[in-house]
């Protein structure tokens, strides 16, 4: 049984709590349907976690920086082709501090997802990402960026627009800012397409989001030739933020309430909150070169290999 | 212990390996598209070539000027003054960080196939007599894909660049990012990227030449982010691969997309160059690029 099934089995005992009047019932269904949570959605697989980063209720960028800005304005277009809806970009204010916000948005209707493309962006989106960050660095504001996208739009405008060409940009342009730069993976974090967002100084997962090279599905059908295997592949992917964190790619986990952000959203957004302000104010006490070269030492530290030293026969780098 | 000794007897045994297929591929290159023997077909056209003519040639086909693959070391050859070519970055050993099944045997297949340590080597060479940093992706080990090592070797590429002050080269043909390294092989992304940003800030000139093919992780990093892009006629060049294209939109791809015209009519690379006249553009380039004090 996965998260789902049990996500629905909750939700059938809370509707027949409602059917009944008698108190004493009440109370001791309640006790019943938190123990059955306790139990059933604690120790999840990672499968588990994939379905829940997809899940339709899980809360959207836009709802997050409701929650987090005190007022929040949005910017349009890369002044070069176009407005990608998949990505929102703009100023707020985080606890008294002025930050530079974008993120990947979700929809939350089907009618909405079509206008958002599933959080899936064109070049022009990264484009705008890339423009909002140079004012960000330009007037020395934080930027926070929340991830959440299956991964970058595989099509043919893209393609003709440079979609590789936008990520790189992105990548490199990142790494020269002199500002601080938070990355949230608030969902999925798929691939290149998430990773153009991601270059920061300080990189945090929700505890139920994901941060792959690609799709589970994708990777099995690559690796094994069978999509059903999907559930396997996130297996040995390690894409959970448990994984990630232990493997070093992250830096720091925002917990989510029982069962998954959806069933406290408030939770899950004071926790991320309390997670930014905290690093914002870690991030202060270094100047705008150290926050550039730390960055820079961050990435150019990743990779898992062995080197043979000639010139000294006796160790291993 | 055990496992660094283990790991010192491979590499010795696969520095065995390199030499020989070294110097097979003196005698008889491109041995996978082009296989030993007097005549071949070409892919493309389908007309029956002469190997050796073939290789004279530059590994382009004498009959529809279609350009082969070519593997790293022969590119090397065809690209650089004879006998300048030193190579840098040795003994990179490949790790299998998530524990994959049949990664390691894999590697070492590819390792022996084609002779070399990974899917990128790079080192000291000259170009017309201009000194460069050379460096070249093998589209033969496992498909040129960019794992740690590939990615700390593009790294180390351009450090050592940094370091002597010299302009950069880079033939790149890959299909993307490693799977099997998975989230390591994601990194490198931005590994590569910030290596190609220190290396500008120094006021060097980095060359990205295209090569058929280069799509996914690598389009997305080092690839697209030279001084000067050049390509090679009718590679494929792209984020997403053909297929994942037409799964996506349901429909099939119109001619020639993604391949190197197409790019440039987009405006995403500065010239196409045939491969004949590689060398002589990359000459006259570098040429181009030194300082005037």
């Amino acid at each position: 049984m996965d998260i789902l099934a049990k996500e629905r089995k909750v939700r059938e005992l809370e509707s027949k709590i409602l059917e009944l009047g008698n108190d004493e019932i009440i109370s001791k269904l309640r006790q019943e349907i938190e123990n059955y949570k306790q139990e059933a959605m604690t120790n999840l697989t990672a499968w588990d976690r994939v379905l829940l980063a997809r899940h339709q209720h899980r809360p959207v960028a836009s709802e997050y920086i409701a929650y987090l800005c005190d007022s929040f304005m949005e910017f349009h277009g890369d002044r070069n082709f176009s407005d990608d809806k998949s990505i929102i970009g703009g100023i707020g204010i985080v606890n008294g501090t002025v930050v530079t916000i974008i993120a990947q948005q979700k929809g939350k209707t089907v009618e909405e997802n079509l206008i958002r493309n599933f959080a899936m962006p064109h070049p022009e989106g990264y484009r705008k990402a890339l423009r909002l960050m140079k004012q960000a660095e330009k007037f020395r504001r934080p930027i926070i960026t929340l991830i959440d996208t299956p991964g970058a739009y595989p099509g043919l405008g893209a393609e003709e627009r440079g979609q590789g060409e936008a990520i790189a940009r992105n990548l490199l342009e990142m790494s020269s800012f002199t500002v601080p730069i938070i990355a949230i993976v608030i969902g999925e974090g798929g691939s290149g397409g998430a990773l153009a967002l991601g270059v920061a100084n300080t990189v945090m997962m929700l505890e139920n989001a994901i941060y792959s090279i690609l799709t589970p599905e994708g990777y099995a059908t690559i690796l094994w030739k069978d999509a059903s295997l999907a559930s396997k592949a996130a297996e040995v992917m390690k894409v959970t933020s448990y994984d990630l964190e232990e493997l070093g790619i992250i830096d720091r986990i925002i917990k989510e309430p029982l069962g998954g952000a959806h069933f406290n959203k408030m939770e899950t957004f004071k926790n991320t909150k309390l997670a930014i302000v905290n690093e914002l104010q870690d991030l202060k006490q270094f100047t705008g070169i150290e926050l550039r070269d730390r960055r820079i030492e961050k990435y150019r530290n990743y990779g898992f290999f062995q080197r043979f030293n000639y010139d000294n026969l006796k160790g291993v780098k | 212990m055990n496992d660094l000794i283990k790991a010192f007897e491979n590499r010795k045994s696969s520095k065995k390996q390199i030499k020989i297929a070294r110097t097979k591929s003196q005698i008889s290159s491109a041995k996978i598209d082009v296989p030993v023997g007097l005549y071949e077909k070409c892919p493309t056209c389908k007309e029956p070539v002469n190997t050796k003519t073939t290789i004279e040639n530059n590994f382009i086909c004498k009959n529809c000027g279609d350009h082969f693959r070519v593997r790293a070391i022969d590119r090397i050859k065809i690209t650089s003054d004879s006998g300048t070519f030193v190579e840098k970055g040795h003994g990179y050993i490949t790790l299998n960080p998530l524990f994959q099944d049949g990664y390691e045997e894999k590697v070492a297949e590819n390792k022996e196939k084609t002779g070399l340590d990974e899917a990128y080597i790079y080192g000291y060479c000259e170009i017309n007599g201009i000194s460069s940093v050379i460096g070249v992706m093998d589209s033969y080990f496992l498909m040129g894909s960019m794992g740690s090592v590939v990615g700390e070797k593009v790294t180390k590429s351009f450090e050592y660049a940094m370091y002597k002050k010299l302009p950069i080269v880079i033939f790149t043909a890959s299909g993307g990012a490693r799977m099997q390294e998975g989230i390591f092989s994601l990194m490198q992304m931005a590994k590569t990227s910030q290596a190609v940003l220190r290396h500008s800030e120094m006021g060097l000139l980095y060359i990205s030449v295209l090569t058929h093919p280069t799509t996914g992780g690598v389009t997305a990093s080092f690839a697209s982010l030279g001084d000067i892009t050049l390509a090679e006629p009718n590679a494929l060049i792209g984020f997403a691969g053909p297929r994942v294209i037409e799964q996506t939109i349901n429909q099939l791809l119109p001619e020639g997309f993604q391949r190197a015209e197409f790019l440039l009519e987009k405006g995403f690379i500065d010239a196409v160059i045939h491969r004949n006249e590689m060398k002589t553009t990359l000459g006259k380039l570098l040429m181009f690029h030194r300082r005037f004090q």
